[in-house]
Parts: C-alpha cells; sequence; structure tokens
C-alpha cells in the first residue's frame, strides 16, 4: 500500500516536471514525426537516411515509423504522432487514397502534414504542402541531353520502360517523348518493359540487340532507372559493342552504380531523382514556425543532370554510404 | 528397345509440337530468330538467348516435378533463389573463395528445402501453406543479408557462373542441361523414380509397402531448395549482385508452369522432367518471342496467357477424348482397350518396370 502510494506520487511529480520542462513548439528543438513507407528499394533506403541526417544537423527530434508498405500501419503511426504531440508531421504515403480521415484529425490537432515523395488523392487544405519530383520532367531532361548531345545526327533510340503501367513509367516516357518530338533526328524504334530491374533489363537488351541487327541499328538506350541500364550496360558488352560509345546511355534516378558505370565511360548521363526530399520539407516547416510563412501547394524537387564530365567517381563515393 | 524408345517419344508429342509451333511464331514475326553465329568464343542468336534465359525457370522445374509427383508443391523457390543469390554475393563480397560461397549458397538452399520437407512431412502440413511460409518469409531474410540493396560483386570467378561460355554454350545452359540430365538419370536409372510416384499417388500405402516416405519428401524438397540455389547464383552471376527484391520474383509461377506443360498432373504421381524443361523452354519462347516482336509491353501478359491457355486446352483430358472419337475406327487397334480420359495423356514406359 505504502510502496504503491509512493509510487503515485512520483509519477504526478514527473509528469508536472515534464509539462513545466518542455513548453510546445517553443524550443529550439522541434519534434518531427516522420512516417516512411518501408524499405522496398535502394532509393527507399537513402531517403531514409537523407531524413535522419537532415534531422541530426538542423538538431531536430526525429520520430522515425516504417509501415513495411502497409497503409493502416502508416495510419496507426499518423494517429500515434497526433497523439505524442509532436509539432509537424512527414508522410510518404504508400498508396493515393484513404487518408482524409487521418488528415483531418492532424488539422483538427494543428499539426502541419507535409507529403513527401507522392501526393495523396484528398482536398488540399488537409495537408501543408508536398515534396515532389515532376516525373515528366525527368523525361524531359533526359531527352532534351540526348538531342544536345547528338546535336542534329540521326539517331535511333531504343527505351527500357519501367513497370507497364506504373505512374514513374508512364510519365518518364512521356517527357522523353515530349522532349525528342520536334526533332526528327530522333526516333524510338524499340520500346518494351524491363520492370525497374537489372535482370529484365539485360534480357530485353539482349533481345533488342539481336532484333535491330546485332546492336549496329541503335544509336542510344534510354532506362526509365539506373538499375535497368547498369543490366543493359552488361548485354551491350557482352554482344561486343563498347556502351557510352556505340550506344549512348542516359537513365534516370542517379543511384551509386550508374556513376562507376560513368566513370568507366560506359553509361553517358543521369537525372537525378534525389532522395533528399526530407531537406525541402524541413526548410517549408521552419519557415513556418519561424516567421507563419505558409509554403506552396507543391514544392518540386531539382531534376539535376549528371554526365561523365561531374567527377562520378566522387559523386560515387558520396552516396555509397546513404544506405542505396 | 525401339519400341520403349517410341513410347518414351510419344510421351513428348504434345511438348515438342508446342515448342514447334512457338519457334516457328518467333521465325515469323522474327525472320533472324534462327540465326546463329560464332562471336566472341561463343555462339550467339536468340535461340541460344532461349536456352540461357530459360535456364532459371529450366532448374526450377528439375526441383518441382518431384515435388509434386510426390503430390506436394513448393512455392517458396522463388525467395529460395534471392536467398542463395544473397549468400553467395555476400560471401564472395567477404573476401571468401569462390568454391566456399557456392558451397555456402548450396547450404543455404538445402536448407531452405529441408525446412520445408520437414513441415510437409513430420508435421504434416499442408504443402501449398508449408511452403508459403518461406516465400514470404524468405525474400526477407535475403533483404536481411542484403540489408535492403542491391549488393554487387566483381569477382571473374563467379560471374563467369553466369555469363561466361564453355564449349560455345552459354554456362547456364550447360548447368541446367547437366542437372537435368543427373536427376533424370537418377530417379530412372533406379526405383528412385517409382518410388517417388508411389508416395505421390498414396503415401500411407507406400509407406505400410515398406517405402520410408519421410526420408524421400525431406529428400525431394531438399532438392527442389538446391535447384533453386543454383538457379539464383545464376541470376545472380549475371547481373553482378544479389537483387533481394527482384530476383525470383514470381518465378515459382512459372516453374509450376513449365511442369504442368509437361504433363506432370498436379495431383501427383507420373512425372517426367524431360517434359517439364521442355516446357520450360516452351515458357522462355514465348517470353524472347514477345520482346523481339516488337508489340508494345501492354500486350506482353495477354499474348503470354493466350498462347498458354491454347496449349493447356490442346492437353486437355476432353481434347484428347475427342482427338480419340475422331479418329477412325480402323486406325484405332482394336486389342488395347480404351484408355480412360483422365489417362489419355503420358501413356509413359521411362525405366519403368514391365
Amino acid at each position: 500500500m505504502h510502496f504503491k502510494h509512493d509510487f503515485r506520487t512520483l509519477f504526478a511529480g514527473a509528469t508536472l516536471l515534464a509539462a513545466v520542462a518542455a513548453p510546445p513548439a517553443l524550443a529550439a528543438e522541434m519534434t518531427i514525426g516522420f512516417s516512411q513507407i518501408g524499405s522496398e528499394s535502394g532509393w527507399r533506403a537513402a531517403e531514409t537516411t537523407l531524413t535522419k541526417l537532415q534531422a541530426e544537423e538542423r538538431g531536430i527530434n526525429l520520430k522515425f515509423a516504417d509501415a513495411q508498405q502497409k497503409q493502416e500501419n502508416q495510419i496507426k503511426a499518423v494517429r500515434s504522432f497526433i497523439a505524442q504531440g509532436v509539432d509537424a508531421i512527414l508522410l510518404a504515403p504508400v498508396v493515393a487514397t484513404g487518408w482524409d480521415a487521418v488528415l483531418e484529425e492532424a488539422k483538427d490537432a494543428e499539426i502541419p502534414v507535409v507529403l513527401l515523395d507522392r501526393t495523396v488523392d484528398a482536398r488540399d487544405d488537409l495537408y501543408m504542402t508536398a515534396v515532389t519530383s515532376d516525373l515528366v520532367h525527368e523525361g524531359r531532361v533526359a531527352g532534351q541531353w540526348l538531342t544536345d548531345s547528338v546535336a542534329g545526327k540521326d539517331c535511333n533510340v531504343v527505351e527500357l520502360q519501367g513497370t507497364t503501367g506504373s505512374s514513374p513509367a508512364i510519365d518518364r516516357k512521356n517527357g522523353f517523348e515530349q522532349a525528342i518530338a520536334d526533332h526528327a533526328n530522333l526516333k524510338i524504334i524499340r520500346s518494351q518493359t524491363g520492370d525497374f530491374t537489372r535482370a529484365k533489363g539485360k534480357e530485353v537488351m539482349e533481345s533488342f540487340i539481336k532484333a535491330e541487327n546485332g546492336g549496329r541499328n541503335i544509336c542510344a538506350l534510354y532506362a526509365h532507372n539506373d538499375d535497368m541500364a547498369v543490366g543493359a550496360i552488361q548485354a551491350i558488352k557482352e554482344a561486343g559493342l563498347k556502351p557510352g560509345q556505340d550506344i549512348l546511355v542516359v537513365s534516370i534516378d542517379a543511384v551509386p552504380d550508374i556513376f562507376q558505370a560513368m566513370a568507366a565511360g560506359e553509361a553517358n548521363a543521369t537525372v537525378e531523382l534525389t532522395p533528399n526530399m526530407a531537406g525541402p520539407a524541413f526548410d517549408v516547416l521552419e519557415a513556418f514556425f519561424k516567421d507563419g510563412i505558409l509554403p506552396p501547394k507543391w514544392i518540386q524537387t531539382e531534376s539535376k543532370l549528371f554526365t561523365q564530365n561531374d567527377d562520378p567517381l566522387k559523386i560515387y563515393e558520396e552516396k555509397k554510404n546513404l544506405g542505396y | 528397345m525401339i519400341a520403349a524408345a517410341q513410347a518414351a517419344l510419344r510421351r513428348f508429342v504434345p511438348q515438342l509440337i508446342a515448342l514447334a509451333t512457338i519457334l516457328a511464331l518467333n521465325a515469323l514475326v522474327f525472320p533472324g530468330f534462327f540465326d546463329i553465329e560464332f562471336q566472341n568464343g561463343r555462339l550467339y542468336g536468340s535461340v541460344v538467348d532461349v536456352l540461357n534465359r530459360g535456364a532459371p525457370v529450366a532448374l526450377l522445374a528439375i526441383g518441382m516435378t518431384l515435388v509434386i509427383a510426390t503430390k506436394g508443391i513448393d512455392l517458396s523457390v522463388g525467395a529460395v533463389m534471392a536467398i542463395a543469390g544473397a549468400v553467395v554475393a555476400a560471401t564472395v563480397a567477404g573476401g571468401a573463395s569462390l568454391a566456399t560461397a557456392l558451397l555456402f549458397a548450396a547450404a543455404a538452399g538445402i536448407a531452405c528445402g529441408l525446412w520445408n520437407g520437414f513441415l510437409v512431412a513430420v508435421l504434416g502440413m499442408q504443402p501449398i501453406v508449408a511452403t508459403l511460409i518461406l516465400m514470404v518469409a524468405g525474400r526477407g531474410i535475403a533483404q536481411l543479408i542484403t540489408e535492403g540493396a542491391i549488393l554487387t560483386f566483381n569477382h571473374q570467378g563467379l560471374i563467369f557462373i553466369g555469363s561466361g561460355a564453355f564449349a560455345g554454350l552459354p554456362m547456364p545452359v550447360l548447368i541446367w542441361l547437366a542437372l537435368g540430365a543427373a536427376v533424370t538419370l537418377a530417379v530412372r536409372r533406379s526405383a528412385l523414380g517409382m518410388l517417388i510416384e508411389a508416395t505421390g499417388i498414396n503415401r500411407r500405402a507406400s509407406t505400410l509397402c515398406g517405402i520410408n516416405s519421410l526420408v524421400l519428401l525431406l529428400a525431394v524438397y531438399a532438392v527442389s531448395g538446391f535447384c533453386a540455389a543454383v538457379a539464383g547464383v545464376i541470376i545472380a552471376a549475371d547481373i553482378k549482385g544479389a537483387d533481394a527484391n527482384n530476383a525470383g520474383l514470381w518465378l515459382e509461377l512459372d516453374a509450376i508452369l513449365a511442369v504442368v506443360i509437361g504433363g506432370t498432373s498436379l495431383l501427383g504421381g507420373r512425372f517426367s522432367i524431360v517434359a517439364s524443361l521442355l516446357g520450360a523452354m516452351i515458357i522462355q519462347s514465348i517470353n524472347t518471342g514477345i520482346l523481339l516482336s516488337g508489340f508494345p509491353p501492354e500486350f506482353n501478359l495477354i499474348i503470354k496467357a493466350a498462347i498458354i491457355v491454347v496449349i493447356l486446352v490442346m492437353q486437355s483430358p476432353a481434347v484428347q477424348t475427342l482427338y480419340d472419337f475422331l479418329r477412325s475406327p480402323s486406325e484405332v487397334p482394336t486389342e488395347t482397350p480404351r484408355q480412360l480420359p483422365g489417362e489419355a495423356e503420358a501413356p509413359e514406359s521411362l525405366g519403368r518396370p514391365q
């Protein structure tokens, strides 16, 4: 009895102390909850690593929740962030629909939500802003690089698409086609899906080479991601051709391994899908809490082009420990 | 002797006709399909691609045939491929020798197979449920080994297994041909094949007849795990990296399909590894043909499904009965009793005591 009583006083004291010690959102240290999808790809892992690094640099207390590809886990995580009274929530939504209720709860609790990497089908007053890359623009940058580098010469392009029907595959294809639309010298002669994987990229490139006169009809390869390009580069080499010279290689994502290929002269260019989505998100949150500035509803990340001239080995060293 | 050979050949007629038809279709959509040249010390051409790219499914089909013959099924082979690929890549990246790495990968595959066998044979779980466990968990295990990333390596010996060539043929082709021949001989030159069939038809009766069905089932699942490990090593070596997320993804379904196209019943019993290997080549011929045809990728799965439906319908008991019925009565030898519809296909006598 006596012991129990003691314990209760102790508890009450501790709660009181905590309440006094931490007035919400006033201290320099912000507490931000981050509901991540999971780690289905190397890029996703790098995004997680960079988010944690960014938070550490800025002195932000980051609460991280891995949803293992399940929306119900994400909804639970967001609810628990709300219950813990965090200052803001970062959400990388696994699917587009079904967020209205939980976003409403966050809004009622006056906790701003920033969407990372993907958007949701919900009223746009339910979240503060979305930080995403423009997939169509990425394809456009890749296409622009190719039109510039062939400079008017005739060029037959083969395309390795992402998973059929996925939005990166559709958008990256559209963007590239837009960029080469006004250039009659560039023509996509074959386009097939490589499912975003190395193995399929290699297999499909093998068949492209067989079908196009041993690869001699092909002037350039456009791959919707670097992994397929890495696989295709091996297929080109095994066919006795020089990737990067006989067949130009341009792809999207900027994962570390493509920089190794660029350093070896086997790939020509890549467009970065930056894994640093949290940086811009923290920027707008800091501006909002400090000066009350409301950001626009969409913040587009930079789709930066890297070529062999950008010291690929140095970038490889920088990127290889990010968890890609 | 000649009669036995004829009977064996007749067993493969449906598969050979399907394969020939698809190869002819491929030549139709891509005229250079049968062109083969000798380049960089190896044969080079679309037919070689079919043999080479079909290696993983062919290897899986060897083990899957045995498992299905015992009335089982192994859904975990795709995940076991990912595990073996991850193990071999991690071991080589850690500086170990090629032999050690291959041994570890094989051991991992066999261990996975024994686990499946334990659940099925000892605990008596249904094979589809028992192997589903590893199908789901296995990919997670592989991701743990590779830490979620594509684990790349630059070991020339290992890379040779995936993309090297010996005597003009790509290594994967030689490996699946050798393993297929070895397992076929092992089960058909001994009573092993018959024991497997007996266990598949009626495990209880077989046990009462003195067959050690427990050890037999464990061994069959272990062989399936080993075949998956070999396939996993090959695809990791081919792309110089272990891709735990995608290696062998959905290949268990292609392997089961290869066995089914090969005419082995999912209800267990009579089986033919050679027919399953033909099934694997049929599937890969379709895949390669689609890639060469230049159709938009949206059609890939529809074309594949349509062709496979046609093949399976041609092999169905109903069509066989119809075929027998339409043949003029004088051609049907009167002394042989009419076959039952369910047994219409697969009159096989490989190594069967007469």
